[in-house]
């Protein structure tokens, strides 16, 4: 690819390269720099010198080096054939880059994000004479089983266009011409395939409530701190907390039509992991492949920095795509963090002036932008669909004082502090109950309640108090013992430790803990309070607290998770009705 | 602008440069070159005659820092020399190299000629890519308990040692180094020796250990000293990996590397980033940090269709004892987990001082269980980890209300806990359990407790095995 020579390499210092005698170029334009077509982009232009990131390894660059132009900012190849790829951090299809160079990722070599070869059946959806506008429908293709992919008119197409031929039904690759479209004489030919530049959010309609729970099967999440579709949230924590393993369980679990998982700067062993695993996974609820939901982008920590940089715009932009075809898309960023890590070093490569702990001043900015690009949104095509931001987050040591923390808190509604002494204690999810909060629990209360006869938000509500509550209670015991205190607050201990056993506390790898239907999550709160309230009762006339405890009832309760599935939730109510039997049998006892 | 004519370097390299603009540290400035490439290989001459090698930092039209992996001791700005070879650093690999004592170039340091293979690789390596990894999930058997049982090692892992000054982290890395098995598997482990800036005793401390098991012969030891130049340590660990990526994925050998103290390498690191008046994040290290240490880390694991696999035991005193000191810090971010040491319970002269509570094994989950290991580990561990967690917690309790205070459990804890440290983490430095012993202890020790108590095991689980 030998496009117009745009100017000469000056200076090489690692990923950032300075570039001299420049005649055109523009600002983010896509460019190739030297005999081994290393793939860059322009971040800085002054007089006639550029700066230039290379998103490979800089080994062997010198000065004097040609770089070429493209004409084009660095842009996502969008069109059928994304679902179920891997992807490095710009878009290269890393089986692909496998055939080409083996094992280890070579330098210099590229390939198109979809396969040009694969047929897909196209369905056309207009007809000739049709007016249409960008982010139209102009046809469909079965891209899995389960996704449905929508040609749309490209974004980049401003204005109203006429239809003038469409292809007719059958099987084609993507870049057949599948319609001629015109507008003022100017006529645009069309394959599948569009391009759309990552660092630009895709246009849509108008943004819609968010009043939709996005569900994980996560019990912590999903009664305590619900997410939305559209919604953000951060997950900060410091190593070994836990980060991965929860993103993972979302990205398994979560009623999300799409699942983007973007491995920015994290292990290779953990992309792995997800590529050997999601194939065998099978969807609660559409009994398909988990793969047939899910595009990755691993762009792991020893692969070149500014890829990390790009990786997470390549991968709202993939995101956006898919909503703007009607579908909920949630989106894993893992980690934040080394996206930030990747700004940092970029920004001290080009000598810029830094402000906290090294991080350029434009963070904060880069943060809000990133997550502006969620939303509950109407389409252009008229379709609802929502693109939602699961952005964990390592801050350094484990303080999230820190300014990537600290930022994205501004700019995320939703807040899962994941707690190093749960973590310790292998309390998994190492969600913190007291660091954590969730701005949608209000919006989504009628989702919730309109399925649990409005019970969701008042138990919510009272199994929150019981937990602050027995936070200052364990103050208490630890500096006069458990004993000190009366059955009464004991017993509130008491129900605490159940519920964290056996409601917060959720077992990944277990075949029925791991995916919490909302149903069984309203069942179990519900019973766990009114252990708590015949506990309490029973209390008031003379039980003693022990005797509770060693109910046979309860310790079914604490195994509740483990043995009751999804699919028999009046395991639960036998077990209440238990509870209820056992209770007023003690309570006669000592009646009197 | 298109008809100026491009230079081909191919034909200026290996020419001669005499007279240095500048030398500062261990970088040496070089003006009026012809184009120079980003990390190429460069060959320096001191006034004395002697040959050095280095590195090219950064290069424009004007001038080009080269940092000097021997120091630049006995350079002057005269009649220094320079050849910019063309070529990134490369170690020419071969099984030869097992046996042998090196420099952190690859260069002799037992008296015997330097080893030459036939094929020159860059030692910066390449990433893999991670639709070529195979997830490991083979189960090393170290014979210590603690890691066997609750952060257990997997064959291609990388789990490194957070130790502190005078803590027996040496120990257990030579305990594992003789121990490790993988258990029905036959190939015996080759092992990759990394010394940055480690004292003198240090090292033969290890050439002793590996002497007196008999395996010196599957040793490759890259030693680079404390009274050597501070920047040959920044080189070490990738000339040791890229030995280790020829073992393991081309001769298919198992290939444990032990890379020591990662603290001092990071230290070389910092040392340049000042002189080079870069712009530093956390406590002065250079903001790539994160990314250069990951260059080495994920260096390890398993390529899918070759047997052979790297499994990283990288080693490093956390300063002060501390954590969230950077070094750690980002250490664990890019690890599989880490084993951290105690200093209380080093103390207390319990061998290993492991903090198992700190500890972390990723891998762990894929590699224990039934076919693996056995069917309740997955379980017993949890619980261990539960168990445990609570003793911290009663003796805290015990601490301000007194032992007499505490409830009948509580105090049924306290015993646990002893046990726990004395028996189950306690263990001598040749002893090796093997996973069944470990296993059947940890039952030991938990049947103390009242079975009640036992949340995370299944009841099956508990009638097989609990003997209280």
């Amino acid at each position: 690819m030998q496009g117009r020579i745009i100017g000469q390499v000056k200076r090489v210092n690692g990923p950032v390269l300075q570039v001299k005698g420049i005649t055109d170029a523009a600002m983010m334009e896509l460019v190739h720099v030297g005999e081994g077509q290393i793939v860059g982009e322009i971040v800085k232009l002054s007089g006639s010198t550029a700066t230039v990131q290379v998103y490979e390894d800089a080994t062997g660059i010198a000065p004097g080096d040609n770089v070429y132009g493209s004409g084009m900012s660095l842009s996502c190849e969008l069109g059928p054939g994304l679902i179920g790829n891997i992807y490095d951090g710009i878009q290269r299809p890393l089986e692909e880059l496998r055939r080409l160079s083996g094992d280890f990722i070579g330098k210099g070599i590229s390939a198109g994000a979809v396969d040009e070869k694969r047929l897909w059946h196209f369905v056309p959806v207009v007809s000739v004479g049709d007016t249409v506008s960008r982010g139209m429908v102009l046809g469909e293709v079965d891209e899995t089983s389960r996704v449905r992919h929508r040609i749309m008119v490209p974004s980049s197409m401003q204005g109203e266009w006429t239809v003038i031929s469409v292809e007719s039904e059958g099987d084609y690759d993507v870049r057949h011409e599948i319609a001629v479209l015109e507008q003022d004489g100017r006529q645009k030919r069309l394959d599948m395939v569009q391009y759309h530049p990552i660092r630009v959010p895709r246009p849509i309609k108008d943004r819609m409530n968010l009043d939709v729970p996005l569900i994980t099967g996560l019990r912590v999440i999903d009664s305590l701190f619900p997410l939305a579709k559209g919604g953000t949230v951060a997950i900060p924590g410091g190593f070994g907390t836990g980060k991965t393993m929860t993103q993972h369980s979302i990205a398994q679990w979560c009623d999300a039509d799409i699942i983007v998982y973007i491995g920015c700067g994290e292990r290779g062993n953990e992309m792995t992991d997800v590529l050997r695993e999601f194939p065998h996974l099978v969807d609660p609820r559409t009994g398909k492949s988990l793969m047939e939901r899910t595009i990755l982008i691993a762009n792991t920590s020893n692969m070149p920095v500014s890829a990390r940089e790009a990786s997470i715009y390549t991968g709202i932009t993939m995101a956006e795509y898919y909503r703007d075809m009607g579908y909920n898309v949630a989106i894993m960023a893992d980690s934040t963090s080394r996206w930030a890590e990747a700004l940092r070093e970029l920004s001290g490569r080009m000598e810029e002036m830094p402000a906290e702990e090294g991080f350029p001043a434009y963070l904060a900015t880069r943060i809000a932008q990133f997550y502006e690009r969620a939303g509950h949104v109407r389409t252009l095509c008229g379709e609802e669909g929502s693109v939602s931001i699961i952005g964990a987050v390592s801050p350094p040591g484990g303080d999230f004082s820190e300014p990537v923390t600290q930022h994205t808190r501004r700019f995320v509604r939703c807040f899962w502090g994941l707690d190093r002494s749960l973590a310790s204690a292998r309390h998994y999810p190492a969600i913190s109950w007291l660091d954590s909060y969730s701005e949608y629990a209000g919006e989504l209360k009628s989702w919730w309640d309109d399925r649990s006869q409005g019970k969701w938000s008042r138990n919510r509500a009272r199994i929150m108090e019981l937990l602050q509550k027995e936070t200052r209670l364990q103050q208490i015991v630890k500096l006069v013992g458990a004993d000190a205190l009366p059955d009464s607050q004991n017993f509130i201990l008491e129900v605490c430790t159940l519920f964290k056993n056996a409601f917060l506390q959720q077992n990944a790898f277990d075949e029925i803990d791991r995916y919490c239907s909302p149903e069984k999550q309203i069942a179990m709160m519900d019973l766990i309070l009114t252990y708590y309230d015949e506990g309490s009762q029973a209390i008031a006339q003379g039980v003693p607290m022990v005797k509770i405890r060693r109910l046979s009832v309860v310790q079914e309760m604490a195994r509740m998770r483990f043995n009751i599935s999804n699919d028999r939730i009046e395991e639960i109510d036998r077990l209440a009705l238990k509870l209820h039997r056992s209770m007023t049998q003690l309570g006669g006892l000592y009646e009197d | 602008m298109r008809t100026e004519t491009v230079i081909d370097r191919n034909l200026l390299k290996g020419r001669e440069y005499r007279g240095a603009s500048r030398i500062d540290g261990p970088l040496v400035y070089m003006r009026n070159t012809h184009p120079v490439g980003y990390g190429e290989l460069v060959e320096i001459i001191a006034p004395d005659g002697s040959r050095r090698q280095g590195q090219v930092l950064d290069t424009s039209d004007d001038v080009v820092c080269v940092q000097v992996f021997e120091g630049t001791d006995g350079l002057d700005l005269p009649d220094t020399r320079m050849h910019f070879l063309g070529e990134p650093l490369s170690l020419s690999v071969t099984e030869d190299m097992l046996g042998r004592v090196m420099d952190g170039l690859g260069h002799s340091r037992d008296g015997g000629a330097d080893p030459r293979g036939s094929d020159d690789r860059d030692v910066n390596g390449s990433p893999v890519n991670p639709t070529s990894r195979e997830y490991p999930r083979d189960f090393i058997q170290t014979g210590i308990s603690v890691i066997d049982g609750m952060t257990t090692l997997i064959q291609g892992q990388k789990l490194p040692i957070f130790s502190g000054n005078g803590l027996s982290h040496n120990q257990l890395a030579a305990q594992i180094v003789r121990q490790a098995k993988v258990r029905g598997g036959a190939s015996e482990f080759a092992i990759v020796f990394a010394a940055m800036g480690v004292k003198y005793d240090v090292a033969k401390y290890f050439t002793d250990s590996f002497e007196e098991t008999g395996v010196l012969d599957n040793v490759a030891l890259f030693l680079s000293l404390a009274d050597d130049p501070s920047i040959e340590r920044t080189i070490t660990p990738r000339t040791a990996l890229t030995l280790a990526e020829h073992l393991a994925f081309d001769k298919g050998k198992q290939v444990l590397v032990i890379m020591t103290d990662m603290t001092n390498y990071c230290e070389s690191l910092r040392e340049i980033s000042t002189l080079r008046g870069e712009i530093p994040s956390r406590k002065g290290y250079p903001g790539y940090l994160y990314s250069n240490l990951a260059e080495l880390y994920e260096r390890s694991g398993k390529i899918s269709g070759r047997s052979g696999s790297i499994t990283q035991l990288p080693i490093l005193t956390m300063p002060n004892d501390d954590i969230s000191h950077p070094i750690p810090d980002l250490t664990g971010y890019i690890t599989e987990g880490q084993i951290v040491f105690d200093r209380d319970l080093g103390g207390r002269g319990i061998y290993p001082p492991v903090n198992c509570l700190s500890s972390l094994s990723r891998l762990m989950k894929d590699g224990i269980g039934e076919g693996m290991t056995r069917a309740d580990h997955p379980h017993l561990s949890n619980q261990l980890f539960a168990s445990y967690s609570h003793v911290k917690d009663v003796r805290n309790l015990a601490s301000v209300i007194g032992e007499e205070e505490l409830s009948e459990t509580d105090n049924l804890y306290m015993k646990f806990g002893e046990f726990f440290e004395q028996r189950f983490l306690n263990q001598a430095f040749d002893e090796d359990r093997s996973i069944e012993q470990t296993l059947d202890l940890a039952w030991e020790g938990l049947s103390i407790l009242p079975a009640e108590e036992l949340q995370r095991l299944t009841e099956e689980e508990i009638g097989e095995h609990y003997k209280g």
